[in-house]
């Protein structure tokens, strides 16, 4: 749904119930890749990470990464999965450059995960099954505006060929875009916390597939189409508004959806039909010969339950419980991978000098903006630092304007904030024989103002006792500590 | 050219070629089908055989979790592997245009 819905759409929305089926690839971040030693790396030089295995040359043969299986039992956990006694791989076979085997070594069924789910917002959302397959390689299209049809000729990179990816079926459980959007983020924020991915979107290494159909309520499933090509979480919403829209419309004209596979246009805000097919696809899966069934033992699979952390569900309703602040707060620390962890180790590093909160108000507003400028992950960020900045507004050493620019300095420049304070000659006066005497020299400079205070009626009342903090604060350069300030000058002005 | 009865279809046999990307004349066709036909036959007198309680079997031998530590060993030599690759552009493979739909 977008913001700005007309009453017309919101007449036909009462009607109409869009069906949202997820498929998220995700690529697992093991050292090696699935079936051979190359090392699974993002951004290497073309075809520097290739051997026979994954060129498929004649002769070499598969061996699965025993670090797979036990990522998969971890996906396993997390999701709620049957992990059955056994499960095997398949080949799929078709003709494409981007497999040089021409076929897929991917499980079919009988694969390593079934029947999980995931709770998002208070609502369950089935997932029917994850298996493992193989990634592949990664073609550059040339000629043409690098459109594939038009292409002249395609250039082929196989590092990624032979990268371990988990498939993870959803159930068509999802209905709306929002809720799509927020089963990804409850997915890759869990798939990040079990330590199995990097699941960053934007380097590929977590893609999303959508099925989408439309239905009126109570009706059975419409047709769905399936989007392609979404590669960000605002892309899926946009996709899945998209189609929502066009499905309806369709139907209303009395047309009928076509089952088909369509791409997401990012520039265009549109889905497109991918090319039809003169035949159903035909893959011939048949058992991979070449592997044996992965049988997961009792002892990993006890040795994986003990080493589960805990899961972003969890840790959010901990940190609402423990440190009093709001789902939307605890939404925001979890979105940003690290970013929880940045704030735990703060809190603790606090020593006394200040609240959780305060470090959430931070982490989530300073720290967060910070993060998302530079792309640097929050783990690579000192939080003992925020503790002192924290400790340091608390005990009232420095205002929470000048805890602003001491704060970024801090980030920029990896320095300890009590060491910038100082630098900067910033710590704020909190001494009272101090204040007092600067406030007693504005007064007196001020006599005028003061009468006007004292003959003025609320509104100028108001203006004056402005203006002679403002003349306070500057004969203190802007150090004084304003609460202390405050008290002082009413005291004063009361006195006479 | 199928005869009746057979395992396997002409038609058949001309759409698995198809799928393998095999192009069969006429006479391959007609010649495959009878020669595939005698295969499936013997096969079918497994078939005969009560496998109720048989788990269907990929492998000769009953081997569970082959693995491999996930350790890194080298690459091959990028220049050695695309020198033996019909066309090359910037350290790519060079392939003809593709037709097909991703799969």
């Amino acid at each position: 749904m977008t913001d700005t819905t007309d009453t017309a759409d919101a007449s036909r929305t009462d009607q109409w119930e869009t069906v949202v089926g997820l498929e998220v690839h995700v690529e697992l971040a093991t050292v090696t890749k699935l079936f051979c030693a190359c090392p699974n790396l993002f951004g290497a030089e073309p075809n520097t990470n290739i051997c026979p295995v994954c060129l498929g040359l004649p002769g070499s043969l598969p061996v699965l990464n025993e670090r797979v299986v036990e990522f998969a039992l971890r996906v396993g956990e997390a999701f709620h999965f049957d992990v059955p006694e056994r499960s095997i791989f398949h080949r799929k076979n078709y003709f494409y450059p981007d497999m040089p085997k021409d076929f897929q070594t991917t499980q079919y069924d009988e694969p390593i995960c079934l029947a999980g789910w995931l709770d998002v917002d208070g609502v369950r959302v089935g997932i029917t099954r994850a298996h493992l397959e193989e990634d592949t390689g990664k073609s550059v299209h040339l000629g043409g505006g690098g459109r594939i049809h038009d292409a002249s000729h395609s250039l082929v990179d196989y590092n990624r060929a032979g990268v371990p990816l988990m498939e993870i079926v959803s159930e068509p459980d999802m209905r709306s875009s929002e809720q799509a959007r927020r089963y990804v983020e409850e997915l890759r924020a869990t798939l990040l916390a079990i330590g199995v991915s990097d699941v960053k979107m934007e380097e590929g290494s977590l893609r999303v597939d959508a099925n989408i159909s439309v239905r009126h309520y109570g009706d059975e499933f419409g047709t769905r189409a399936e989007i392609k090509n979404v590669n960000s979480l605002r892309s899926l919403a946009r996709a899945i508004d998209y189609e929502h829209d066009r499905q309806i419309e369709m139907l209303e004209r009395g047309e009928r959806v076509k089952q088909e596979t369509r791409h997401w246009d990012e520039e265009a805000g549109c889905t497109r039909p991918g090319r039809s097919k003169e035949e159903p696809d035909d893959y011939r899966y048949f058992p991979e010969p070449d592997l044996v069934p992965i049988a997961p033992s009792a002892e990993l699979r006890a040795h994986v339950r003990a080493s589960m952390p805990e899961l972003p569900a969890a840790q959010r309703t901990r940190l609402i419980d423990e440190w009093g602040i709001n789902d939307h707060e605890a939404g925001v620390l979890l979105s940003t991978p690290g970013l929880a962890e940045y704030a735990e180790t703060a809190v603790v590093a606090l020593d006394g000098g200040g609240t959780p909160k305060d470090v959430v108000n931070w982490a989530t507003n300073d720290v967060l903006s910070y993060v998302n400028e530079t792309g640097l992950s929050p783990a690579l960020l000192a939080p003992e630092m925020l503790a002192e900045l924290v400790r340091l507004v608390g005990d009232g050493t420095i205002s929470r304007n000048q805890a602003r620019d001491v704060l970024a300095e801090s980030l920029r420049e990896e320095k300890w904030p009590k060491a910038i304070v100082s630098e900067r000659g910033l710590a704020q006066v909190s001494d009272e024989g101090a204040l007092g005497a600067a406030v007693d020299d504005v007064l007196a400079q001020n006599a005028d103002a003061v009468e006007e205070w004292r003959s003025g009626d609320d509104k100028v009342k108001k203006k004056k006792r402005g203006f002679l903090m403002g003349e306070c604060m500057k004969a203190l350069k802007g150090q004084g500590n304003p609460q202390l300030l405050n008290r002082l000058l009413d005291e004063r002005l009361a006195r006479g | 050219m199928s005869e009746p009865g057979a395992r396997i279809t002409r038609a058949e046999v001309t759409h698995v070629a198809r799928l393998a990307r095999l192009a069969l004349t006429d006479d391959e066709a007609d010649s495959l089908t009878r020669e595939l036909g005698v295969i499936l036959d013997n096969a079918a007198r497994v078939s005969a055989l009560d496998t109720a309680g048989v788990p269907p079997t990929a492998h000769p031998v009953p081997l569970v979790n082959v693995l491999r530590a996930d350790v890194p060993k080298p690459c091959l030599d990028r220049d050695e592997v695309l020198s033996q690759a019909p066309a090359v552009e910037d350290g790519r493979f060079l392939v003809p245009r593709i037709l097909g739909e991703e799969p």
